[in-house]
């Protein structure tokens, strides 16, 4: 844990993006989690995905509810509007503001207490209805601030630190956002930056609601052996299914790949996801084949990761109400209250003479 | 690449900027600390250990550690070295109880030094302390050498000088003043033990231009002309003053001058402003002083008028670079210039002279009139015979000397002791751990981001009108602080431990100034291309691990590392910590250890 601020001196060639701000720009303050928490590793990937993407910090909202993870938005994106909800009730808040005020990008985080216990019905129904979001689960498998009880996402079989056997079935967020609707599904690992960073780029440029589950080890309470949720058990059984890497149309595409390899997929924005397949007949737009491949991997005891299932053409809630393009924050007194003399021809179409 | 070894001294020696850049290897971050909690005295002896004249250094060193200082690479200017260690010269106590006591009963060596300078001092001091019987001899009054001579005293005040030589020469080191060495056969003939020589560089270059001899009256040659300022024998200068020349030497003639009475006083150099010899800071105190600097000018002749100097003509020119990058100065076809004056002072460098060394003594000079010598260990080709500073190598500055001076030093003791002189001790190495809690490190850790702090002077009124008064008032303790918090504190280094990492980042994604790498070994210029950070300093080391559990290595950049103790505080398993390295290079008598 460290208690000082970062020191503000910047090496001399240190890069900066084409609005001009450094990496540092988008850092905010100095975590207070366990050191070598993967929830670190996660604002670190966010704020890189933030500065590669040229995002102008004041134009995100965040929002998060109860929990380790719903600290970090303390630690990232300083310069972003920020709300930390009651336990469990970010995506309803965030449906709101994003009703509210269509033009912001979205970022809920969330951790698998906060997600998959106390706030389950309300993740559901963000997933399904499509809310413009990129949902951020930092999952962890276990109560962090409460010393380290299993939570909802812990594996059955899964041992805590004190040898207790975990005999509960976990609930997988990724699968169950596939079924519920979710039009980006990814799964990640907080020790594996280079596959997360991309993940949560593409996210970001995704219309419509975004899930990423991040397994990120509690080096305090569930990082030892019997855990499946160590950086050790992580590794080892991480099967990922493709490598992502999203291009934007500025971008000038130099890397190739050999035939049959790669996948494109153009997103509504123009970015352009490049998917790097690792298992050659995994498809990413097959929504029923992504539920299978999940649940026949865990009963492996594999960690699917990668970009697991995307939909292109995805539309998001505002879509469905058919709102104005205007947000609805801005609209006037004049363009919301038709006047009197409507009022009066309303009513009179009501009377019965 | 290979994991480094950080078993070798060199290789966090090295990541010690300044310390590796000090030719004593000053202990720098060390004694900067000691001055930030107060320990004045410390520090002083610190310095007093390594670099023998701290007073003096701390007014006039050449500062190898300033351009060499890591946070001159982040920040806009290095930490005021220099004048840090004043401070502790300033603030000390009595440090008489610190100093050595030399052995009651003397060695029965006897070695003797020609010349009072800092090289003789220093092997006195280093040989005296341990039983050696030695004896300095010098043309002049006093010691001190060209630190008393050369150097103004609106600079370097006698008392500093009289004080730190007093140090050493009462560790009972004999002197002779007023004593002039004419034959170093007569010399060995004394039956000495050994002879070091460290008689300096004392021959001012001259101008060889047309009316030099006819006007000679009006024309000086700078360093005698700051011997004779120096000792009172000089007292006045006409009003109009040219000083040709654009080293350190030309800056104290020009200051000197100005304050003996020089109105108009100019420094006309042949090279560009930048290209000039002299320090950027000696430059600046000189501008500050209203001496304007006139650059591309040659002198083509001495304007006189029966013997009367009337001016100097100056040839206007421009600096040409061949393939190679070598200077020419090529006259620009303008006309030349009378510049109108009443002195002239040349300062345009210093040679070697040996006059009192026969020829036929066995002791060979190279084409350059540079003695012969055994770069490591100082020994010419008359064995007895040791050479130092200046005389040495030709002229560099007091710190070289006294580097010089204990590398003598050493080579004497073996030498009177019949071993080999190759056979050199090792320097005293420690590296240990400085955490003392969970995130509390026995270093102050938070990076200050404050600017170098101006040392206050006098105003100019006053010290223009008075040669011997100082200028610089020297940091008041509360500056001292601030300026001594801005060390980076580079001998607290970080250490990575392969076995305890469990990979997590942590120690990439704190770091300020993304040193830390994890990622695939390679060659080293690949490796370079794909840290986090590109690494493009080729002149810092890379630090890579073994192999870690993910087939990857950590490397880590020292370039820039801010020694801000963050990753060792993000680490949960310990893998990474904090650890002071002290160097101390060896001294006189220290054994070499048998392995």
């Amino acid at each position: 844990m460290t208690f000082l601020a970062k020191p503000n001196l910047l090496r001399p060639d240190t890069p900066r993006n084409t609005l001009g701000y450094t990496r540092r720009d988008y850092e905010g303050a100095i975590s207070t989690l366990c050191a070598g928490c993967g929830h670190d590793s996660i604002s670190a990937a966010v704020v890189q995905a933030c500065f590669d993407l040229d995002i102008e910090p004041h134009r995100v909202a965040k929002l998060s509810g109860i929990g380790c993870s719903s600290k970090t938005p303390d630690y990232f994106l300083g310069a972003s509007h920020g709300f930390n909800t009651t336990h469990g009730r970010m995506p309803s808040v965030l449906t709101g503001a994003a009703l509210a005020n269509r033009e912001l990008i979205y970022l809920g985080v969330s951790g698998d207490g906060d997600s998959a216990s106390i706030g389950i019905g309300q993740f559901a129904h963000a997933m399904r209805r499509g809310v413009n979001m990129t949902y951020l689960v930092e999952n962890n498998g276990v109560y962090g601030l409460t010393k380290g009880q299993f939570s909802a996402t812990a594996d059955r079989g899964s041992k805590s630190k004190r040898g207790v056997v975990n005999s509960e079935t976990p609930i997988d967020l990724a699968a169950l956002a596939l079924q519920l609707g979710a039009t980006y599904v990814a799964r990640s690992f907080s020790g594996d930056k280079e596959q997360l960073i991309p993940l949560i780029k593409g996210a970001l440029r995704h219309l419509g609601s975004a899930l990423i589950d991040v397994i990120s080890p509690c080096v305090t309470f569930n990082n030892h052996a019997g855990s499946t949720k160590s950086y050790d058990f992580v590794r080892e059984h991480n099967d990922a299914v493709n490598r992502l890497d999203v291009i934007l149309p500025r971008d000038k595409i130099s890397a190739s790949y050999p035939p049959g390899s790669l996948r494109r997929i153009v997103q509504h924005d123009g970015s352009v996801l490049h998917l790097r397949k690792i298992d050659k007949d995994y498809d990413p737009s097959d929504r029923v084949g992504a539920m299978n491949y999940l649940q026949e991997r865990h009963v492996l005891g594999e960690i699917v990761t990668g970009l697991l299932y995307v939909d292109s053409s995805a539309e998001d809630l505002h879509r469905h109400l058919n709102t104005v393009e205007m947000p609805l924050n801005k609209l006037q007194d004049d363009t919301l209250c038709p006047g009197s003399k409507a009022l009066e021809a309303l009513n009179a179409s009501l009377r019965s003479s | 690449m290979k994991p480094t070894n950080i078993g070798n001294p060199d290789y966090f020696h090295k990541v010690v900027d300044c310390q590796w850049a000090c030719p004593a290897h000053t202990p720098v971050p060390e004694y900067i600390r000691l001055i930030a909690s107060g320990h004045y005295s410390e520090a002083y002896m610190i310095n007093w250990r390594s670099n023998v004249f701290p007073g003096i250094l701390g007014r006039v060193c050449d500062r190898p550690c300033e351009p060499a200082c890591r946070r001159g690479r982040v920040d806009k200017e290095p930490v005021a070295i220099c004048r840090l260690k004043r401070v502790a010269a300033d603030l000390k106590d009595d440090i008489q109880e610190r100093l050595p006591v030399p052995p009651l009963k003397k060695n029965g060596k006897r070695v003797v030094c020609v010349g009072a300078g800092p090289a003789s001092l220093t092997v006195a001091r280093d040989l005296a302390a341990i039983g050696y019987e030695v004896t300095i001899l010098d043309s002049g009054a006093t010691p001190g050498g060209m630190m008393r001579s050369q150097i103004p005293k609106f600079r370097l005040p006698d008392s500093v000088i009289d004080e730190e030589c007093d140090y050493i020469l009462n560790l009972g080191v004999h002197t002779r003043y007023s004593h002039w060495v004419t034959s170093l056969r007569d010399l060995l003939d004394e039956g000495w033990d050994a002879v070091f020589v460290g008689t300096g560089a004392p021959r001012g270059r001259d101008a060889d231009v047309p009316g030099r001899r006819e006007a000679a009256a009006h024309i000086h040659i700078g360093i005698e002309w700051l011997a004779n300022v120096a000792f009172g024998h000089t007292t006045s200068i006409a009003p109009r003053v040219i000083v040709l020349g654009g080293g350190n030497t030309a800056m104290d003639c020009c200051r000197s001058a100005r304050r003996l009475g020089g109105e108009d006083v100019k420094v006309v150099v042949r090279s560009g402003f930048d290209e000039m010899k002299a320090s950027p800071w000696e430059k600046e105190d000189a501008i500050h002083e209203s001496i304007p600097i006139i650059n591309m000018h040659v002198p083509k002749e001495f304007v006189h008028y029966n013997g009367k100097l009337k001016g100097v003509r100056f040839e206007i020119v421009r600096a040409e670079y061949d393939a190679k990058g070598r200077r020419s100065l090529v006259p620009t076809g303008e006309p030349d210039v009378l510049m109108e004056c009443d002195e002239v002072l040349v300062a345009i460098g210093q040679e070697n002279s040996f006059p009192w060394i026969e020829k036929d003594i066995g002791l060979q000079f190279d084409k350059w009139g540079l003695p012969v010598l055994e770069t490591a260990t100082l020994q010419s080709t008359l064995p007895k015979v040791f050479f130092g500073g200046d005389a040495a190598f030709g002229p560099k500055n007091i710190i070289t000397a006294v580097a010089h001076g204990h590398e003598a030093a050493i080579s004497i003791d073996l030498f009177c002791r019949g071993r080999s002189l190759l056979d050199r001790p090792p320097p005293m190495v420690n590296l240990v751990s400085q955490k003392m809690g969970i995130h509390e490190w026995s270093y102050d850790n938070q990076v200050s981001e404050e600017e170098r702090k101006k040392v206050p002077v006098k105003a100019l009124e006053k010290t223009l009108k008075d040669i011997k008064l100082e200028l610089e008032l020297g940091f008041d303790p509360f500056m001292a602080c601030a300026e001594a918090e801005r060390c980076l504190n580079c001998d607290i280094e970080t250490v990575f431990t392969v076995k305890t990492c469990i990979e997590c980042d942590a120690c990439v994604d704190i770091c300020p100034t993304e040193c830390i790498t994890f990622t695939a070994n390679g060659e080293e210029d690949d490796l370079r291309g794909r840290l986090k950070a590109p690494a493009n300093n080729g002149e810092q080391a890379l630090y890579v691990s073994d192999v870690l559990k993910t087939g990857r290595v950590m490397v880590k950049d020292e370039n820039i590392c801010l020694h801000c103790g963050m990753c060792a505080e993000r680490c949960p398993t310990g893998a990474w910590d904090m650890q002071k390295f002290f160097l101390q290079t060896a001294e006189a008598g220290t054994e070499a250890r048998r392995t």
